[in-house]
C-alpha cells in the first residue's frame, strides 16, 4: 500500500532523511519510532506529498507522491502534529468543511459525520467551538478529520500526544480497530505505544532507519545472548561457579538479590529445563525461573545511541551504515 | 458541494465570526458616511454663497462638488482599510499549521487561492452595497447625473479587486499578519506614488509607463465617467497577476 524507495530530504547542507526504504501493506499497521529531530515528520510529510524527496520515490496505494500528488491525497488521512483546526469553528462546521473539501456532500457528508463523532466520542462537544476544547479534545477533532473520508491509507504524526490516559487507550484501541481494513503509519517517541498498537516497528535516527521488524523480533535481535533469571531458596554460597556445571550455561550472573541469579546460554538455546533438573537435583529449592526478554524500551536506547553495532536483518529494511 | 464553495463558505464564516469584519466595515462605512457628510455639506454652504451672489437660485453639480471628491478619497480609505482584510487569509494559516492540512487536502493551490480571493471580495462587496445608501438618499432630494456615480462604483469595485489581490499576495508571503498587512500598505503606496514619478517624467515614454503602472490615473478616468478598455485591463490583469505572484508562492513554499 505505501512504497518509499531510498528517499533523501536535503534542506540545504541539512540532511533530513537518508535513503529511506520500507513498505507498508494492506492492513498493516507500522509505528515509526524515534527520537525528536530523527526525520519521521520529514518522512510523513514526503508521503502526504506536501514536501517532495530530494532523491528517491515514494508511493501510496501504486501512484507517486511527487508524480500524482492529487490521487495520493485522496487516499490519505493525516493527521500533522499539531492538529490543524479552525478555532474559529464549531466542531460540526470544521468537519463539514473537511468533509467538503473532500468532496463529501449531502447525506454522505451526514453519515461521515455521524460516524466519526461516535468513533472518537465528539458527540457532546459537536456544537462548541474548537477553540473552547481542551488539548485532547483538539487531537481527537483531528482525528476525525483524518477519519471522515474513511481512506484507506493514515498517515498519524504523534496521534497520542497531550492525551490523558484513558484517552491514549481508547486512541489506541481505534487504531487497532483500523488494522486489516487500514494502512497506518503512526509516528511516536513513546516505545509501549509501539508495542500496544503496531505489527511493525521502524526505528529512525538521525534520518536513517536503524532497525525495521516485529516488536518481538526486535527485541530477539538484539539480545546478544538468551538470559535466564533463577530464583532459589537455598542457594550455596558458590551457586555462580555451581550452575556453570550445566552444559550449555555461558555466564552466570549474581544479582542485588541473593536467591536470585542470571544464567546467560548462547542466542537460540534453550536450556531451561536442564537448569531445573540440575537445581531440583541439588536440592536448591527451585522458586521460579523466567525468561528475560529486553524491553522495546531497551532496545531503542541500543538502536539509537548505538546504532553500529545493530545487526542488519535480512530482508528489506535497515540504511546503510557511515 | 465543489472544493471553492467549501473554502468560500468556511472563510466567510472565519470573517463573520471574529470582530475583523465589523470593525473593518464599521471603519469602511463611518468613513465614506462622513466624507460624503462632509462634502455635501460643504456643497450646500457653495450653494447659498452663490445664491447670495447671484441672487435666484444656482445651479449646482453634485457630480462634480461631492462624488468624485468622495470616490477620490474613497481610494485612500481602501488602501488603509483592505490590507487589514486580507492579512490573515494565508499567514493565519500558516501560523495555525492549518496550512500543512490545506495542502494535504485533495484541492488544488489555485482553488485555495482563488476560493480565499472570492470570500473577501464578497466581503468588500458588502460593504460597498451598504454606501449605495448615500446616493440613493441623496437622489430622494436633488437631481445628479446617474452614469458617472455608477461607473464611479466600477471604479471601487475594481480598485477593490487589485487592493485585495495584492493583500492576498503579500499574506502568502509571511506567517505574520501585521508583516502581511504593512507589505500591502507599502506595494500600495509605491503603486500610487508611481503616478507622481510619472508626472516628474512628464510626457515621456518612460513617463507615460511608470503613469500606467500607478492605479490612480485609471481610476480617474472611471470617476469622470470614462469606460476605456486599457484601464479595464489594467486593472483586471494587475488583479490576475497579484494572485498568480500569490500562488507560486504558495506552490514554491513546499520546495523550502
Amino acid at each position: 500500500m505505501i512504497e518509499v524507495c531510498n528517499i533523501t530530504k536535503r534542506y540545504g547542507h541539512l540532511t533530513a532523511i537518508d535513503r529511506v526504504t520500507f513498505r507498508v501493506e494492506k492492513g498493516e499497521v507500522l509505528a515509526f519510532l524515534g527520537p525528536n529531530g530523527a526525520g519521521k515528520t520529514t518522512t510523513m510529510r514526503i508521503l502526504t506529498s506536501f514536501i517532495p524527496a530530494t532523491e528517491g520515490t515514494a508511493q501510496v496505494a501504486g501512484f507517486d507522491c511527487a508524480e500524482q500528488p492529487e490521487e495520493v491525497k485522496k487516499r490519505i488521512g493525516y493527521l500533522p502534529e499539531t492538529p490543524p483546526v479552525y478555532q474559529e469553528l464549531t466542531v460540526a462546521e470544521y468537519l463539514g468543511f473537511v468533509g467538503k473539501l473532500r468532496g463529501l456532500s449531502g447525506t454522505s457528508l451526514t453519515q461521515a459525520l455521524d460516524r466519526v463523532t461516535e468513533r472518537l466520542s465528539l458527540g457532546s462537544v459537536r456544537q462548541r467551538l474548537i477553540a473552547n476544547l481542551s488539548r485532547g479534545y483538539r487531537q481527537r477533532v483531528g482525528l476525525a478529520q483524518a477519519l471522515i473520508h474513511d481512506p484507506p491509507v493514515l498517515i498519524l504524526d504523534e496521534p497520542t500526544v497531550g492525551l490523558d490516559p484513558k484517552q491514549i487507550i481508547e486512541i489506541r484501541e481505534l487504531i487497532k480497530s483500523l488494522a486489516g481494513s487500514h494502512s497506518v503509519i503512526l509516528s511516536t517517541h513513546i516505545l509501549p505505544e509501539a508495542t500496544a498498537v503496531c505489527q511493525r516497528v521502524v526505528i529512525i535516527n538521525g534520518g536513517r532507519i536503524v532497525a525495521e521488524d516485529t516488536p518481538d523480533q526486535l527485541s530477539a535481535r538484539l539480545r546478544k545472548s538468551e538470559k535466564i533469571s533463577v530464583t532459589l531458596k537455598a542457594p550455596p554460597v558458590n551457586v555462580a561457579e555451581r550452575f556453570r556445571d550445566v552444559p550449555g550455561v555461558e555466564h552466570v550472573l549474581t544479582t542485588a538479590d541473593p536467591h536470585t541469579v542470571l544464567i546467560e546460554c548462547a542466542l537460540g538455546r534453550d536450556i531451561r529445563e536442564d537448569v531445573a533438573r540440575f537445581a531440583v537435583g541439588q536440592n536448591w529449592g527451585l522458586l521460579e525461573m523466567k525468561p528475560v526478554s529486553m524491553t522495546l524500551e531497551d532496545v531503542f536506547l541500543k538502536l539509537t545511541q548505538r546504532e553500529d553495532e545493530v545487526p542488519k536483518s535480512n530482508d528489506t529494511t535497515v540504511g546503510e551504515q557511515p | 458541494m465543489p472544493p471553492v464553495q467549501a473554502i468560500i463558505a468556511k472563510e466567510l464564516r472565519s470573517y463573520f465570526v471574529s470582530p475583523i469584519v465589523y470593525v473593518v466595515g464599521g471603519v469602511f462605512l463611518l468613513t465614506f458616511g462622513f466624507l460624503a457628510y462632509l462634502y455635501i455639506v460643504f456643497t450646500g454652504a457653495q450653494a447659498i454663497q452663490l445664491m447670495q451672489m447671484q441672487g435666484g437660485t444656482a445651479q449646482i453639480n453634485l457630480n462634480d462638488l461631492v462624488f468624485r471628491n468622495l470616490f477620490a478619497s474613497m481610494r485612500f480609505v481602501l488602501l488603509l482599510i483592505l490590507p487589514i482584510l486580507t492579512m490573515r487569509l494565508l499567514a493565519e494559516e500558516r501560523k495555525l499549521r492549518t496550512f500543512e492540512f490545506l495542502m494535504t487536502a485533495p484541492i488544488r493551490v489555485s482553488e485555495i487561492i482563488v476560493g480565499k480571493f472570492i470570500s473577501v471580495y464578497l466581503v468588500f462587496l458588502g460593504m460597498l452595497l451598504l454606501t449605495t445608501l448615500v446616493p440613493l438618499t441623496l437622489a430622494l432630494f436633488s437631481d445628479f447625473d446617474w452614469y458617472p456615480v455608477l461607473t464611479g462604483y466600477l471604479g471601487l469595485l475594481l480598485l477593490g479587486g487589485f487592493f485585495l489581490a495584492v493583500g492576498l499576495f503579500a499574506s502568502s508571503i509571511t506567517e505574520n499578519q501585521i508583516v502581511a498587512a504593512f507589505t500591502s500598505f507599502g506595494l500600495l503606496l509605491m503603486c500610487w506614488l508611481l503616478a507622481g514619478l510619472g508626472s516628474l517624467l512628464g510626457d515621456t515614454p518612460a513617463g507615460q509607463v511608470v503613469s500606467y503602472l500607478s492605479f490612480m490615473e485609471h481610476y480617474d478616468h472611471l470617476v469622470r465617467g470614462l469606460i476605456d478598455t486599457k484601464d479595464l485591463m489594467y486593472y483586471v490583469s494587475g488583479t490576475v497577476l497579484m494572485l498568480f505572484l500569490a500562488h507560486r508562492i504558495v506552490d514554491a513554499s513546499r520546495w523550502k
